[in-house]
């Protein structure tokens, strides 16, 4: 069994437990409806409008307003219903991604070609390996 | 009788797709990708199995957070490519083999897994990324499939030591089918990769080629591996590998390994790919 404060012991990664599962149900049920080609039209005509048809604190409104990925992942959010947005803008895993690292889509890219990010000094916040 | 003849690994990332569908496959980018997968497309042409059982992962296309069931069997007649968000994949419909679905359901739950029953489901990427690499581009899929889908999204997933034994219970369900057909079991997904946050773009080497010799070694090690050490070493999407474990419970004690390959990048993730035999006790 793995010890619950492990989860919340790797830098810079969010696990998608049961308690921000249920603080995210309906930003991320509002991500599923993006994948109706209708739903997304509506989406794309007036952001606001449509988001306010979902039952999402201010928060969550703002972080997918402002495609903030970050934030809507401390808001509950979780990557692969996130991804129906940034889908729905016609953007890639990889450039979604890249925005969350704080590096530039081309330097996040190269990163990638040149074998990725080490997992060195990533495993462990507090044994800081 | 039916009888399994081999496992076969494969990432499944849905930029691959994409790239085949869009023409790309040959800009230099993407070509090495594609190699790697022509001794393998080379070697299921020559003698395809009837049915493919292809355990995967949904990432929120058939499954919303209504339902999250941990392992599910697709026992339709057919399983439509799903719209991620962008249209469907233009792939063919992938036709399901609801006989041998439904006895493996049973005797899996007899067998003391609960599997969840499904009937009706589209198949994302997770399902058609990996078909398109094992047979290219084609009006109409060479198999049957009885998709395995399986929970990677909701911490937490099942444990590597379930899956390796729903794989053994696979096995004994196929063997007990009494329709003369050969079977290969898929385990799709990874290899090392995260795809969110200020750590996305985690790879490791060393993490994926070690899970990879020990397919073969010492796959009892791999089934102790804790949820915490996939997070940490392979990301926090690398996790998807558990499901390579239900390939190689289902295909025994001993294998020999026929094909390997290992690339990185594909967007954000390490491509793995193997492909292994059961050698007979």
């Amino acid at each position: 069994m793995t010890d619950p404060s492990d989860l919340e012991d790797i830098p810079g990664t969010t696990v998608f437990t049961a308690q921000r599962s249920r603080k995210g149900y309906h930003l991320n049920q509002f991500c599923m409806s993006l994948m109706k080609a209708e739903n997304r039209a509506r989406f794309k005509a007036d952001e606001r409008a449509y988001v306010d048809e979902w039952p999402m604190t201010e928060a969550q409104k703002q972080a997918v307003l402002a495609r903030d990925y970050n934030a809507a992942i401390a808001e509950g959010g979780n990557i692969y219903f996130l991804a129906k947005i940034f889908s729905t803008d016609g953007k890639s895993f990889q450039e979604a991604a890249g925005t969350m690292t704080g590096m530039t889509a081309a330097q996040y890219a190269q990163m990638m070609i040149d074998g990725g990010r080490s997992p060195e000094g990533m495993r462990s916040i507090r044994e800081g390996r | 009788m039916a009888r399994i003849t081999a496992g076969v690994a494969t990432s499944h990332v849905p930029a691959i797709g994409a790239a085949l569908d869009l023409g790309k496959s040959r800009e230099d980018y993407w070509r090495p990708v594609f190699a790697g997968y022509e001794w393998a497309k080379e070697w299921i042409a020559k003698s395809p199995p009837d049915v493919v059982v292809l355990v995967y992962n949904d990432h929120a296309s058939a499954f919303s957070l209504e339902i999250i069931p941990t392992f599910a069997i697709g026992c339709a007649e057919r399983f439509a490519p799903a719209d991620e968000g962008f249209g469907p994949r233009p792939v063919p419909v992938v036709e399901g083999h609801p006989d041998l679905a439904w006895h493996i359901a049973q005797s899996t739950i007899l067998d003391e897994f609960d599997m969840t029953i499904i009937n009706k489901m589209d198949v994302d990427h997770g399902l058609t990324v990996p078909m398109s690499l094992m047979f290219g581009q084609t009006d109409a899929w060479p198999v049957k499939v009885v998709p395995i889908a399986v929970n990677v999204v909701q911490y937490p997933p099942p444990t590597g030591n379930r899956c390796y034994a729903l794989g053994e219970a696979i096995a004994r369900a196929v063997e007990s089918f009494p329709e003369d057909l050969d079977v290969q079991v898929w385990g799709t997904g990874g290899m090392s990769h995260q795809l969110q946050g200020p750590r996305a773009g985690l790879i490791n080497r060393e993490f994926d080629n070690a899970f990879l010799d020990r397919l073969t070694s010492d796959p009892d090690a791999l089934r102790r591996l804790p949820h915490i050490e996939y997070l940490r070493e392979a990301g926090s999407e690398g996790i998807e590998l558990v499901m390579w474990l239900i390939m190689r419970g289902a295909l025994g004690r001993s294998v020999r390994e026929l094909h390997r390959f290992y690339h990185v990048p594909a967007s954000n993730t390490a491509v793995g790919h193997i492909v292994l035999e059961p050698v007979a006790k």
